[in-house]
């Protein structure tokens, strides 16, 4: 059992700072680090496995920094987000001299494990180089796990990979965590850690933005306002009309460049407004030429998370 | 030294490519020398000249001016700068290692690389020149090796400071080296190069003068700055990949 704590980490680059006053503990379990890219993840994923030194506040793994300290890593596994590996070895070879790096007592037996594990076995004799993408990742994860860490960090670990080798890896995941280990992976895709995490943590432009189990983060993000852009026969009508509405908190009529006119409305609750729309057009004999959700990309999710 | 390392390092710096284009360099130097060889036995006023300065001139400006620096940039940087660009150089930092084990055993795979691709051609070329097993032959050769140690070295390091190091290695063997040290003196005394030569000179003794082989800076002088460079490069390398930062998204 091991803990992962970040006290008040920062990190800056020049001027740009990646990552801001961030205070996480990690425990036992898998937890989801989501947010969109460039948030920080692999900022904080590389202080965590360290590889560099917060700008200010402290990363300890049970208590001990990760500074400059090679020893941390016979508890400590990671899968890197970059693909590039020694290429010009297979896949057994590299499994075995990670292996062997760990100066582990038995080595062969310790590869043969996680590369049984990651399922490369039929696999493991070819070159790293004539790798698909998902077989890659798998003897990534295969050198993460070959010294049975109590700790494993995995930088986007589902990047690149098919329905079928992202279901293995999820549950491999699940198991890992069961036995009690600490897992971190990170991820921009909210339903791929929802399945896989029992806790999430989210990242927003370099700030902890949000922090518990899929179903409060799920909940904050479903009930934030949305925003629908509208187009229909007659505009300023709808618009009077869609105010009267309990679940709208504005509405507001815009004219594009070209002269296209459009109905920007804030909804407070979107279920309720979108059934209510289609019943009020008809009420008052208005068509619908267009209903888009204005803002439904993840950066805008985790905007409204952060400003919140 | 770790061998797992060494192997790795090994793999990747001698795959089969890499391997034929680092046999170009010592074949053309052996090429030169049969042929000058060839000529020696047609032509008798030739053959004196091989006997007196040729060779030497021949072994200096090709294996120790050209020879030693070019492997000793391909191996040193080599051994570690594409680990570093790749990033996969986390796999080796993620482990229970010794950071200045890593650099000693990479240090060793490109010396390795530099004495069988440089060193070695250099003694057979010394030998083909002059026709026998002889001090000069041996001179150059112990020569080379100095030469090869303190540039994979130095190159290394660069490597772990920069990723500029090939093209800084580059400008620093042909600019600095050969163009600057050749018009400027004082910057000999600044030169992998001259204390190499040096060794030579130290080497061949009395027939120095005659063979034409004449280093700036003394013996001593040469030495202490050959180790000096070279363990104070290794010392450095290993301190900076403690605390080599690996940026994700660069």
């Amino acid at each position: 059992m091991s803990t992962l704590e970040l006290e008040q980490v920062s990190r800056w680059f020049g001027n740009v700072v990646a990552v801001n006053d961030v205070t996480m503990h990690l425990g036992p379990g898998v937890t989801g680090l989501l947010g969109p890219n460039g948030a920080g993840k692999s900022t904080l994923i590389n202080m965590m496995a360290g590889f560099l030194p917060p700008s200010a506040g402290t990363v300890t793994l049970d208590g001990r920094p990760l500074q400059r300290d090679p020893e941390i890593y016979r508890d400590l596994g990671l899968v890197p987000e970059r693909e590039e590996m020694y290429d010009a070895v297979s896949g057994w070879d590299f499994v075995l001299a990670n292996a062997r790096l760990h100066k582990l007592p038995d080595p062969k037996a310790a590869a043969r494990r996680a590369i049984a594990t990651v399922e490369m076995a039929p696999a493991q004799e070819r070159d790293i180089r004539t790798y698909s993408k998902g077989m890659k990742q798998r003897i990534k994860m295969a050198t993460a796990i070959v010294h049975d860490p109590t700790v494993l960090l995995l930088d986007e670990p589902f990047n690149g990979m098919d329905p079928r080798q992202r279901l293995h890896l999820m549950e491999l995941l699940h198991r890992l965590g069961d036995q009690g280990r600490t897992i971190l992976f990170s991820s921009h895709i909210l339903e791929e850690v929802e399945q896989v995490a029992g806790r999430i943590e989210v990242m927003v432009a370099g700030r902890h933005a949000a922090s518990g189990d899929f179903r409060e983060i799920r909940r904050l993000m479903t009930q934030r306002p949305h925003q629908y852009t509208i187009r229909s026969s007659d505009d300023r009508a709808l618009a009077s009309a869609i105010i009267g509405e309990a679940s709208t908190s504005g509405v507001e009529l815009v004219t594009d460049p070209s002269g296209v006119g459009t109905v920007q409305v804030q909804a407070t609750d979107f279920s309720a407004f979108v059934h209510a729309l289609p019943q009020l057009a008809s009420r008052h004999g208005l068509r619908l030429l267009e209903v888009r959700p204005a803002d439904e990309s993840l950066e805008s999710v985790f905007s409204y998370l952060v400003a919140r | 030294m770790n061998a797992t390392v060494a192997t790795l390092t090994r793999r990747s710096l001698l795959g089969r490519k890499r391997t034929l284009v680092l046999l170009l360099l010592p074949l053309a130097l052996l090429g030169l020398c049969a042929l000058a060889r060839i000529l020696a036995g047609l032509d008798a006023g030739f053959e004196q000249e091989l006997d007196g300065a040729l060779a030497p001139d021949l072994l200096e400006a090709f294996g120790i001016a050209i020879l030693m620096p070019l492997l000793g940039l391909i191996a040193g940087t080599g051994s570690i700068g594409p680990e570093i660009d790749e990033g996969s150089i986390v796999y080796l930092l993620a482990k229970p290692l010794n950071r200045y084990s890593i650099i000693v055993t990479k240090l060793t795979v490109a010396l390795g690389v530099v004495v069988v691709f440089g060193v070695l051609p250099v003694a057979v070329a010394g030998v083909v020149l002059t026709g026998e097993v002889g001090t000069v032959a041996l001179a150059f050769a112990v020569g080379a090796l100095s030469a090869g140690v303190a540039y994979s070295a130095l190159f290394l390091l660069l490597a772990v400071l920069t990723r500029n190091a090939v093209v800084i290695g580059l400008i620093y063997a042909l600019i600095w080296e050969s163009l600057v040290g050749g018009l400027v003196p004082g910057a000999q005394a600044l030169s992998v190069q001259q204390w190499s030569l040096a060794v030579v000179e130290r080497l061949l003794g009395d027939s120095a003068v005659r063979l034409g082989v004449e280093s700036a800076v003394g013996f001593g002088t040469a030495v202490v700055l050959l180790v000096v460079v070279t363990l104070g490069a290794t010392v450095w390398a290993g301190r900076r990949l403690q605390t080599l930062r690996l940026n994700a998204e660069t």
